[in-house]
């Protein structure tokens, strides 16, 4: 049960980076993006090709830090990826969502991150092959917090706790302490009213695309350091990453980082009564549940 | 009036020539209206319900596309200007509702207005407030929680913020107070005598009129009568056609 | 020759019971511009209620209740009905985005119980023991075949004629109306929500006829029925044909239909045999590049909606 509980905070972990930047593209493009959980899959596997690259470049960075499983070569290609994810996003944007965008099609833009999730996930699996891969190949031993109940967490699982909480608290800062955070809340609430108060729409778009893309590389490697990289780990992932933010409410990065983990914690505490052939279908029951007794999330307000 | 007496006249601050507008291309809400605001001044907009006074301000505000005609700001072209570049050419815009940033704290408003401003921000932002006692004590409460009055003020606050030459005001007292809507118009009278212009758009006939200076009468997106705003006040036929008719003589 | 043949029967079968399904999606995306997310699951509630129904009794799941093949058909029917009025009456109200998610969740959701939950259909093995209506007079061969695809063709070209009413109605004016601006419909005195739930429900209903049909055809399903896959492909055919023309519908369930069968005829005989594991990647990178690019270039789809142009309302 405790064991299900720290698992749960762990997976709440990446969950909820992976939910930030969802939720800032729902709120601010207003439309459900099927492709983010793709951005995940994107960072976990650039990350996993810069490491192999910075390994043979320096083969120094191949040592690990303290216990972790991590080396620094992986920091750095995580560093990497972060930046390429996001530019894959802001390009993804401008080839395909701005297009259909600018087309007044906007309920299309469903569709279209539907297929870009196809396109991606399957393009991903024709180069990098169908079966997973692993960031280490050594076992990693977990700590034995307790031996009765046993209780057992991993050192990497700590390092991804506190360096999704870490991100959180920087976004945080940013939202409510500078001026660009005021500016991509204003876009949230009233993007016109934000324009005629000097805002330029198309660069908060960029941002917003940089930012979850960042994010969502960083909640990739963080799964495969917990799982595995395989590409349908994007198939796997969208699903608990909507639910977060339905939790959360959608527009609220704060409700997405308390959603992560709400969904996380409920998808392994299910375990406990649950075989763990369900577990895909709780983030469902959490959507049904939320919608029944709160339609607008945690922290959500009702708009249109 | 002969030529050399208009030569001799200053330019106007906006010229707006002949614009047509409207939200789609094919279906124009204004037809070639023209209109002049003059330096220090408000100038009123009035008219009926449709009568496209708010299309206007927003085809001046970049909002929506101008299909023909021109605007000048102090003679340079400023027709097809985007919204976000209004502040760069001395033009503010307070829209009529939801003109303030609601989760966001008044300061955090007034920052982001000040964004682009340059220099000290602090010290402009504490000068800004000290203007708008109300603001002052509340900016660290979020937006939402204030008055309509104060939402007003705010907005004008935030205006302010980038030391424009002209502001245009969509009915600043839809939805207030007889009190309220009296504050912020003479809050607006006292703007231009420090050299700000205000294009103002007003359903609320008989006080603005009292406070403007020249006054244009639109319809069906059309201009029909302007003139010094005491002078259309005391003329019966404008007064009988346009501005309500008796009712407009008691108030 | 009657292999061929043979051939074209099934392939047309397979093809008019899809484009059943996609007359359905058309209704909720076309005509009212609902996003269902989840079309594998009314398609799936439909053919797994019609085989539970109407199948003969089976050890260790639910069924065999041998029920007479129209009601079970209709019990399939309503299954998917019902499932979405629970989706839709969660989400209609609110934005857009939750019934794309909710649908798609729902989908999700159906395909993971019905591996898991042996007691219910089978769980991975699927719902065994269906008896094919009027198998004992026509038997099992090709005149079986033959009566079952026009029996299907029948129905397609009922639904057909339904839609085309129900779109020229009141009702169906209301829906565009809804689509195009809802607060103007609002303003009329109608409630968009409901409309809009009965436009959702009415379209899955049609989505169950079809994943009844399916079953049938089968005389079996699994999970592997309703994978995400399908759900993709009815889209597809859906834009390519022509979101809003029903004709566009049927057009695009053959066109995409035969575009996915011989695209995959051709991989697995053609392709190199250390790419045929692939095979299911580049078909699917294809239908993502036909959605995106339909979208893009041609939005509107290869048989346009006959539009009864709408005047947008203008606003101050």
């Amino acid at each position: 049960m405790i064991q299900n509980l720290i698992d749960g905070v762990l997976t709440g972990s990446y969950l909820s980076l992976g939910a930030i930047g969802l939720t800032l593209v729902m709120h601010i493009l207003r439309f459900a993006n099927f492709s983010h959980a793709e951005l995940l899959s994107l960072g976990a596997y650039a990350a996993l090709v810069f490491d192999a690259l910075v390994t043979a470049l320096v083969p120094v960075l191949a040592a690990k830090l303290g216990p972790l499983s991590l080396t620094y070569a992986l920091l750095i290609a995580i560093l990497i990826s972060m930046v390429l994810t996001g530019i894959s996003a802001v390009l993804i944007d401008r080839l395909v969502f701005k297009r259909v965008r600018e087309k007044g099609w906007e309920l299309s833009m469903v569709f279209a991150s539907f297929g870009m999730a196809l396109i991606i996930r399957n393009v991903i699996g024709l180069i990098f092959g169908l079966s997973p891969e692993l960031y280490s190949k050594d076992i990693a031993f977990a700590m034995i917090l307790s031996r009765d109940p046993l209780i057992l967490v991993k050192p990497d699982q700590v390092f991804v706790l506190i360096a999704a909480l870490a991100l959180m608290f920087v976004l945080h800062l940013i939202l409510s302490r500078t001026t660009f955070g005021y500016a991509l809340r204003a876009v949230a609430e009233n993007p016109s009213l934000a324009q005629v108060n000097g805002v330029n729409l198309a660069r908060t778009v960029t941002a917003v695309w940089l930012i979850g893309g960042g994010l969502a590389a960083v909640a990739g490697v963080f799964y495969g350091l917990s799982h595995q990289v395989i590409p349908v780990m994007g198939r796997d992932l969208v699903l608990p990453i909507f639910a977060a933010t339905i939790v959360g409410g959608i527009g609220s990065v704060y409700g997405a980082v308390l959603g992560g983990f709400i969904v996380g914690i409920a998808g392994n505490l299910a375990l406990v009564v649950l075989p763990s052939g369900y577990t895909p279908s709780i983030p469902f029951m959490l959507i049904l549940i939320v919608l029944m007794i709160r339609p607008h999330g945690l922290f959500g307000e009702a708009r249109a | 009036m002969p030529i050399w007496a208009h030569r001799s006249m200053p330019d106007p601050l906006l010229q707006v020539t002949g614009v047509t507008a409207g939200y789609v291309p094919d279906l124009p809400i204004l037809h070639g209206v023209s209109l002049t605001a003059e330096r220090g001044q408000i100038t009123l907009i009035i008219g009926p319900n449709g009568a496209g006074k708010s299309t206007l301000i927003k085809a001046i505000a970049g909002l929506i596309p101008v299909s023909a005609g021109r605007i000048a700001l102090e003679q340079q072209d400023v027709t097809h200007i985007r919204p976000d570049q209004l502040a760069a050419h001395g033009i503010a815009y307070v829209p009529q509702n939801d003109n303030i940033f609601r989760s966001l704290t008044i300061r955090q408003n007034l920052d982001l207005a000040l964004r682009r401003a340059g220099g000290d921000a602090t010290a402009r932002r504490d000068r800004l407030l000290a203007q708008f006692p109300a603001l002052d004590e509340k900016q660290r409460d979020k937006a939402g929680t204030l008055s309509g009055g104060q939402r007003q003020f705010l907005a004008i606050a935030m205006a302010l913020a980038t030391a424009p030459r002209l502001i245009l005001m969509d009915e600043p007292s839809a939805g207030l107070s007889p009190k309220a809507t009296a504050e912020v118009l003479d809050h607006a009278r006292r703007l231009t005598a420090d050299g700000v212009s205000i294009l103002l758009v007003e359903q609320n006939v008989s006080q603005a009129m009292k406070l403007a200076d020249h006054c244009y009468i639109l319809a069906e997106g059309r201009n029909q009568v302007d003139g010094p705003a005491a002078e259309l006040m005391g003329d019966k036929v404008v007064g009988e056609i346009y501005l309500g008719g008796r009712r407009m003589g008691a108030a | 020759m009657i292999g061929t043949i043979s051939y074209l029967v099934f392939f047309a079968t397979t093809a008019s019971i899809l484009a059943i399904a996609v007359l359905g999606l058309n209704l909720q995306w076309g005509n009212t511009g609902l996003f269902n997310g989840g079309v594998v699951a009314f398609f799936g509630a439909g053919a797994y209620g019609t085989l539970i129904l109407g199948g003969t009794p089976q050890d260790g799941h639910l069924g065999g209740y041998g029920l007479f093949y129209p009601l079970a058909l209709l019990g399939g029917m309503i299954a998917a009905g019902l499932m979405a009025w629970v989706v839709g009456l969660l989400t209609l109200r609110l934005r857009h985005d939750y019934l794309a998610i909710a649908t798609f969740g729902v989908a999700v959701a159906f395909e993971n119980l019905m591996r898991n939950a042996e007691w219910l259909a089978g769980g991975a093995k699927g719902v065994r023991g269906f008896e094919r209506p009027l198998r004992d007079a026509l038997g099992d061969g090709f005149l079986y075949n033959i009566a079952f695809f026009f029996t299907v063709l029948i129905i397609l070209i009922a639904v057909y004629l339904f839609l085309e009413r129900l779109v020229a109605s009141p009702f169906g004016r209301l829906l565009r109306a809804i689509r195009e601006d809802e607060e103007a419909a609002a303003s009329l005195g109608k409630t968009p929500s409901r409309i809009r739930l009965t436009a959702f429900i009415t379209g899955s209903v049609i989505l169950g006829l079809a994943g009844g049909l399916y079953g049938t055809f089968y005389a079996f399903v699994s999970p592997q029925d309703v994978l995400p896959t399908l759900t993709f492909q009815i889209w597809a055919m859906l834009i390519v044909g022509g979101a809003g023309n029903n004709r566009g519908a049927v057009f695009g369930a053959f066109l995409i239909w035969g575009a996915w069968t011989a695209s995959g005829w051709a991989l697995s005989r053609f392709a190199p045999i250390e790419a045929q594991l692939y095979t299911g990647s580049m078909q699917f990178v294809l239908i993502g590049v036909v959605i995106v690019g339909m979208l893009m270039w041609r939005p509107q789809g290869l048989l346009p909606e006959r539009l009864v142009v709408s005047q947008r309302g203008s606003k101050e």
